[in-house]
Parts: C-alpha cells; structure tokens; sequence
C-alpha cells in the first residue's frame, strides 16, 4: 500500500486566544488513496487534538465538511490526495463568518433556508386514507434534481454575489424554493414568491454560474435562478402591464 | 447556568427526533418543544441510508407477510405485539411523508414505486433512488420549519439527563459555540439519539453515531436491551466502510468468491437462483446475518478475494446495465468509482461486512415509553423491540417514523396525566453536578490517558472479540478489557481547554458514550450462551429457545460491571421456528 507524505497548510482561528487567522503546517503520513478528510483526522488524532473541523458521515450525504482546498469550495471528504501536488491549503468557507478554525457560523444559512418556505404547501389537501398524490416519473423529473441539494454551502462560498451582497438569499435557498415550486403537488409559489422576487432575493444573481460548478451533487441551483428569474419577470408583467390577466 | 423551561426536550434531530418534533407541533402548537443535536439537523446520520423504507401497500402483499418476514428475519426475538403495531402503522406513515413531499420514485401510473429487500418476501421497500434516507431526513427537516413552535438548539451537546423523584425532567447540554452549559427543565424527555457502531473500527455509521443517547439513559437507570446483537451488513467498501445498498442485490446484483462462485448456495441459501432474476428470500436475498456469516466461513477456507485493504469478496452488478444502474443506484456508482476505483458498470466490486446497525438499545414499550416515568426513546437508540436478533433492511427507516410518533404521542399523554412540576432545587443540583464533571475533566492534568489513544484500544477489543463470530473465551476477554478502558477514562487529560467548539473535549464524551455501550455489548454477548441471528457463539452453536428465548437487560453499574438480567419476549402468533432462507417457499 503506498504511503505518502502530505503538506498541510491549515488556518487557523481561535476566537478566546487569536487575534487574528494564521496558517498552521502539518506533515502528515497519508495513503495514497485517501481524502483530505482523513488526512484532517489523522492530524486530530495524532498530531494536534485541537484541531476543531466539522465532519459526520465520510460519504458525501451530509454537507458538513465543506471547506476551501487550495482555494476551491469543496467537501473535504470528496477530495483526494491524489488530484493533489504539492501543499494543500486548508481554510473555512469563504464569506462565512470563521467560528473556530474550520468551522464556520451558518446562522445566516439557516435563517435563509427557512425564510423560503421550503416544504410542500399542498396545491389540493390529501387526506392519509386517500393514500399517495399520483405524481408521474416525469412529474418527479421536473424538480428531482433541485431535491439533492445537501445544505453544504459551497455554492456561496463560490458565489461572488453572496460575498459582496451578503443580503442575497442564494443559490442553495432558491434552488429549495423552486423546487418545490415545480412539485406536481405543490400550490405554494406564490408564498414564496414574496421572498424571493424581493430585491435580495433572485434580482442579485449576475449568473456567473460558479454555484452550478462548483456544487458537487450537481444540483445546478444556476438554473433553477434562471427558471425562477423568468417566472418573477412573467409575473412582474402580468402583475403591472396586463393586470387583467391575472388568474 | 442558563435555564430553558420547555414541554418536552427532544435528544436528537435526526429521522426520528424530527419525526417526533413535528408529531408534538401538529397535535398541540401551543406546546413548547426543545430540539437539541450535537449537529445540524440534516447532519444526522439518517441522511446515510440509501436503500429505503418498508412498508406494506400493494395489493399483492399484506400485514401478515410484513409480520413474518419481520419476525422470523428477527429470530423470533422480536415482541410480536410490537411488531403488529409497527407494521400496521407503516403504510400511513409513508404516505404521509408523501404528502409531505418525499420524492419517492413513481411507477409509470404515478404511484409510488417499490422495490426488493433482502428477507422480504414481497416487493414493499419504498425508496428515492438510493438516497432514501436522505430524501426523508430532509423532508422532515423542512418540514419542521413550518413549526414555530419546534424550537431547534442546533450543535448542542446533552450531556446528562436530570432526575427528581425517579421522573426525567429534563437534560443538561453544552452550547458548542460557546461552551456554555444550560439546562433544560422539561416534563417530557424523548431520546432519539441513533445509534452506536462507532464503538467498531469499520463501520457504516458516521462520527456522529457515538451511543450518547443510549448512554445517557443508561447512566440514569434505563436498561439497555439487547445489546449483543449488533447488525454487519455484507457490503461495504472494504477502503473506507461506505456502505453498498442492499438494494444492488434487490435490483440482481449477486456475490461471488474468488472462484466466481455464488457461494450463498453452499450455506443454506441456494439453491442458485437465475442471473438477473433475483428470487425473494434466497441466495442474494437471504438476511444479512446470514450473508455476513457465509463471508465468515468462506474467508477461513480461503475462498475470498484478497485486496490491499484485507480479504473480500465481489459484489457483480455488470448485468443490470448502464441504464438500470444509473437510474436506480447512482449513489453506489459514484462511490465505488470514487473510492475504490471501480466501476460497477464494468467490473464487479469489492465488498466485506462492516458494522452497520444496533439491534439493541434503551428498554422501550410499544408505546416508546422506558420504564423511567417522563422518559421516552425512539429511532435506533431505542429497542422496541421489532428487530429482534436481526433487522431486515429497510425496516428501521420506517421504525424511526412510527415510534418517533409514538414517542411524541406517548409524552402528550405523560403530560396530560397532570405530574406535578419537578423540584426545582433537585433539577439544580443535578446540572450543578453535571457542570462540575465537565469541569473536571476540562482541567484534569497528570492523566496522561489520551482519548485517541484509549478509542483505538476500545475499537480492536470489539472488531477482535465482538464480530460476526464470537466465543466466550473471547468475550471475557473483551470485558476485562472495557472495564480496564473505564478505570483508565478517568485518568484521560484534554489537550484542548478552550471553550469555543472543543471537538477534543467533545470526542472524549463520546468516548465515554462508546465505552459504557460497548461493555453492555460484550457483557450481554458473554451471558447469551446460545447463538441467534447476528449473535452467532462458536462455543454454543446453536439457538436455544429454552433458555434464551428472553429480551438481555443490561444494567448500568455505576465504576463496575453491568448488571444482566432478563425480559419475556412477547409472542402472539407466531412460534420459533427455523429461518428458511432455501427458496423452498418460492
Ligand atoms: C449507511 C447506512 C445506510 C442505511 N440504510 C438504511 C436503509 O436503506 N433502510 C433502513 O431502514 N435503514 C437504513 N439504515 C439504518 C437507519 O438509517 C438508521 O438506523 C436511522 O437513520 C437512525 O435514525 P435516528 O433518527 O435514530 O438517528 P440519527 O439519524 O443518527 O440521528 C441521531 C441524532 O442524535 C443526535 N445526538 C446524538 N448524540 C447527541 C448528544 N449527545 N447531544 C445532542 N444530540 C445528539 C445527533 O445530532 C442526531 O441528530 C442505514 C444506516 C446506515 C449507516
Ligand atoms: S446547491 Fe449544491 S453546492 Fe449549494 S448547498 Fe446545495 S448541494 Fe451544496
Ligand atoms: S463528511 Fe459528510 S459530506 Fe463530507
């Protein structure tokens, strides 16, 4: 089994005792086919226990170890040592606010997740005895993709928007939005609506695209922005210039 | 300390603690409801199931089947009233995470789909492709979000539960952002704290899956229930664990040896059943106990296929196709590829068993009630108990929605029963304790125990003496050496002694949780001379109704030994019988 020794480079941030992030180096005896992840937890393990990062289920499902690897948002667990040369640098999600060396403060996340209503708001009540909604696999195909976002937040840290706009609600938000927009059951958009065509909602995106790219269950909240944009401009005119279209 | 006054303290925000937080908000708003997690909700480790949920809903199947699949896949350890209730329950539950907006995969008509799982003689296993648990964990969350009244505590370790007059009344958890202790009085407690294969050095279960809540409970004088029998599922990725649905065998998938043998047939599993054309309950579709134990024998006979990462065998999905594969497992795609350097498409892929799931857990009713009044538990923490000496797959996503209901239900009617209040001093006291044992582990000097060092020692005592196979030679062993481990946790010395998200101080707590779980295990192991579904004895080979047909209670002892005792096992209709897995009944 080949062996091989990994740099390290790691920021560093300790709110009660830092004033400011630095950078720590670590040597680390790694496998050749290992993720950054665990070439974290053999530095936890063996090096330095103060070492604070978030990390659960070491399969890409649960969205908690995004960080920037040499200067990429990517899940830690999903990076291999071996796409890599050289030093590997190792820092919190861009434009969230550092908690504790790796771990960042998702507060802002959260509240904007919520904020976009993002469970189903049934266009036509179903009582449990009627048993399941009818939805055809086409029907599932229409938002099944926008399902898949795990919250791992490496869309705003790639999006250069959220960085200089921290108001705009983002990629992830938007792409739970509209997917329950596109839901066959679903009656909710225009709940919804009002957050997401307020003036930090989808107006910011510049569509870079750099969410879709870097989103690594090709979630590609890009165009879920871009169908939701379109909707809002629909409803922009229909609301203001043939007001007697509506319903 | 800070002190937050709610109804009822949820431990857990993974499939079932949700599951119960909605059930509370949506029987009675007015209700105060504290959902505590050491991590974010969509974190939790439900979001790792891929295979998905049973439940009974087409017209070819029924109740009964559902039962005898369940009991007999459980050696016939399960409480069958429990069982009863559980099954009859499902359907609903599923359909209301429909209703919710669970993106089950449809059939062309629109209705939902579903698919084969092992020990399962109909087709009843409801999934979204192979991210079911995670297209649950997520509809759950987000639909949480509708509740004002769930209010989350999100990366908030529990680290005690607080007693007064032989009730729960509440917990004692440390804000992880701040270090911060803070109590929360509540009337009702419900654990739902997952499971504990942690304690296993190759394993399924993600970081966070540490046993703290069934520790918890068992440090408060709740029994854990049958804790020897702990669930290797056949198919994990020998590099790193990940696990391989079962669901690539329901799909056709079959296993070979390195002769390219499908070697199922030699162990009471054939006869061999036609490529691509999977047979419910046979070969491929045995139980898992089963599959893991045929791996066990095969390895001693030389027959397995050896890898840098130790012995295997292949898991040949070659012949359901690009297409097939890619609509119905994704997920195993792009893990095999990512981290084995396999594609399933064009090469079969190497898997061995790996430590996947706790049949046993804290001693729960059919009502999810423990026997400490205002103390409830539920989700795989908890032993109910429908899985009995093996789980079938796909029943525990399911059994996580149908008791963390019931756990919600139960505590309303603990509330309604109209308790006094608890005592205000004894709740201090208890947190004021709890404070000082953090304290002093925090500043705790001289020790010289590290947590890394005592974790590693823990894991090779129970992959060496608790596997698929075990003895009791092995298995006294294994005790002396966790209650060494236990003596030596008292002297462990932090590193970190800071207060902001300390995982050093956090993983030693952890520790704690696996050490206390893991003497259950090997204490209840030790005292079951009989070998029964996943707790297979070379010494005691065979099961053994006439003394063994009893539920483990292992009892904490404080510095010492568990105690063992045992439990009846309820049975309604169904007698021991032998497992047949021959394809005789097809
Ligand atoms: C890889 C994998 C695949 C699986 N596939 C299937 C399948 O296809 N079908 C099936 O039926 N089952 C499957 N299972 C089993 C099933 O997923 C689990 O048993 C189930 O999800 C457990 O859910 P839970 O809610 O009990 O626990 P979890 O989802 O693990 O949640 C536990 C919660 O407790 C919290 N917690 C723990 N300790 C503390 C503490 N000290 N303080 C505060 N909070 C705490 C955690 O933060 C978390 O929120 C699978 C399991 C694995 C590992
Ligand atoms: S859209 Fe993609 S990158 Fe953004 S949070 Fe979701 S999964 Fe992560
Ligand atoms: S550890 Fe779960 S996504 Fe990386």
């Amino acid at each position: 089994m080949s062996e091989r020794r990994v740099e390290l480079e790691v920021l560093r941030y300790h709110p009660e005792t830092d004033a400011a992030p630095r950078f720590q180096r670590y040597s680390v005896d790694c496998r050749e086919e290992w993720v950054v992840l665990d070439a974290l937890n053999h530095v936890k393990e063996t090096l330095d226990p103060t070492l604070s990062y978030r990390w659960s289920c070491h399969m890409a499902v649960c969205g908690s170890c995004g960080m920037m690897i040499n200067g990429e948002p990517r899940l830690a667990c999903k990076s291999f040592l071996r796409d890599y040369q050289g030093v590997i640098r190792v820092e919190p999600l861009a434009h969230f606010p550092i908690e504790r060396d790796l771990v960042t403060v998702i507060d802002d996340f959260m509240a904007k997740l919520k904020r976009v209503k993002p469970y189903l708001i049934p266009a036509q009540a179903r009582a449990l005895e009627q048993g399941e909604y009818r939805q055809t696999p086409a029907e599932l195909k229409r938002y099944k993709q926008f399902t898949l976002c795990m919250n791992c937040m490496l869309c705003y840290a790639a999006c250069p928007e959220y960085g200089l706009i921290p108001k705009f609600i983002g990629p992830a938000a938007i792409s739970l939005a509209h997917r329950y927009n596109q839901d066959s059951r679903d009656g909710g958009r225009a709940a919804r609506q009002e957050e997401i065509a307020a003036a930090e909602g989808v107006w910011e995106c510049s569509f870079t695209g750099a969410c879709s790219e870097v989103c690594p269950e090709h979630v590609d909240p890009a165009a879920a922005l871009q169908q939701v944009k379109i909707k809002s401009t629909v409803d922009w005119y229909l609301a203001h210039l043939m007001p007697w279209l509506k319903k | 300390m800070e002190t937050v006054h709610t109804d009822v303290a949820i431990l857990g925000a993974g499939g079932a603690g949700l599951r119960a937080a909605i059930a509370l908000a949506e029987a009675d708003p007015k209700l105060r409801i504290a959902l505590i997690s050491k991590v974010y909700p969509m974190r939790s480790h439900t979001c790792a199931a891929e295979g998905g949920a049973a439940g009974v809903i087409k017209p070819d199947d029924s109740l009964e089947h559902h039962f005898h699949d369940t009991v007999a896949g459980g050696d016939w350890l399960s409480d069958q009233d429990v069982v009863e209730y559980f099954i009859r329950e499902a359907p609903r539950e599923l359909v209301q995470l429909e209703h919710w907006g669970c993106p089950w995969n449809r059939e062309p008509d629109g209705s939902v789909a579903v698919r084969s799982f092992g020990g399962m003689q109909k087709q009843r296993t409801w999934f979204a492709a192979d991210k079911s648990g995670f297209h649950i964990l997520h509809t759950l969350f987000q639909t949480s979000l509708k509740h004002p009244s769930i209010e989350r505590f999100d990366e908030f370790y529990a680290t005690e539960l607080l007693l007064d007059e032989g009730r729960c009344a509440g917990l004692v958890a440390i804000e992880m952002r701040s270090g911060r202790l803070v109590r929360f009085d509540a009337r009702a407690v419900i654990v739902a704290g997952g499971g504990a294969g942690r304690m296993f050095p190759f394993t399924t279960n993600g970081a966070v899956k540490t046993g703290d809540g069934m520790a918890l409970a068992y440090r408060a004088g709740v029994p854990l229930k049958d804790m020897e029998f702990v669930q290797y599922h056949p198919t994990g990725l020998p590099s790193t664990g990940t696990l391989l649905t079962e669901a690539c065998r329901g799909e056709g998938g079959v296993l070979l040896n390195k002769n390219g043998r499908r070697f199922l047939q030699d162990y009471g599993m054939g006869p061999e059943t036609p490529l691509g054309k999977p047979v419910f309950k046979t070969m491929e579709l045995g139980p898992r106990d089963r599959i893991s134990q045929a791996f066990w024998h095969e390895q001693k006979k030389g027959n397995a296929v050896p890898t840098q990462w130790g012995d295997a065998m292949l898991l040949d999905m070659r012949h359901l196709g690009e297409k097939k594969i890619d609509e119905r497992l994704p997920l195993v795609r792009d893990m095999s590829i990512s981290y084995m350097s396999v594609d399933p498409v064009t090469d079969p892929v190497p898997v061995r068993p790996v430590v996947h799931y706790m049949m046993g857990g804290i001693h729960t009713d059919i009502r999810a009630a423990t026997p400490l009044p205002g103390l409830y538990a539920a989700g795989e923490c908890a032993c109910g108990s429908i899985n009995g000496a093996n789980r079938l797959g796909s029943n525990s996503l399911t059994e996580l929605l149908v008791f963390g209901r019931r756990a919600a239900l139960s505590a309303i009617e603990h509330l309604q029963s109209g308790a006094p209040p608890a005592s205000d001093a004894a709740l201090a006291g208890g947190a004021a304790a709890a404070q000082a044992r953090i304290r002093e582990l925090m500043q705790r000097s001289g020790g010289g125990e590290t947590v890394a060092g005592l974790r590693k020692e823990m894991m090779q005592a129970m992959e060496q003496h608790a596997g698929i196979y075990r003895n009791g030679e092995g298995l006294a062993e294994a005790c002396g050496k966790l209650a060494d481990l236990r003596r030596r946790y008292a002297r462990i010395e932090l590193h970190d002694r800071t207060n902001v998200y300390n995982t050093d101080l956090l993983q030693a707590l952890e520790l704690g949780s696996m050490l206390d779980c893991a003497e259950a295990v090997v204490a209840s192991a030790l005292e079951r001379r009989e070998s029964r579904g996943a707790h297979q004895r070379l010494d005691f080979a065979a099961r053994d109704d006439a003394k063994f047909l009893k539920h483990s209670l292992a009892w904490y002892g404080g510095a010492g030994a568990p105690r063992i005792d045992y439990a009846p096992v309820s049975i309604t209709s169904s007698q021991p019988g032998v497992r047949d897995y021959s394809g005789a009944h097809a």
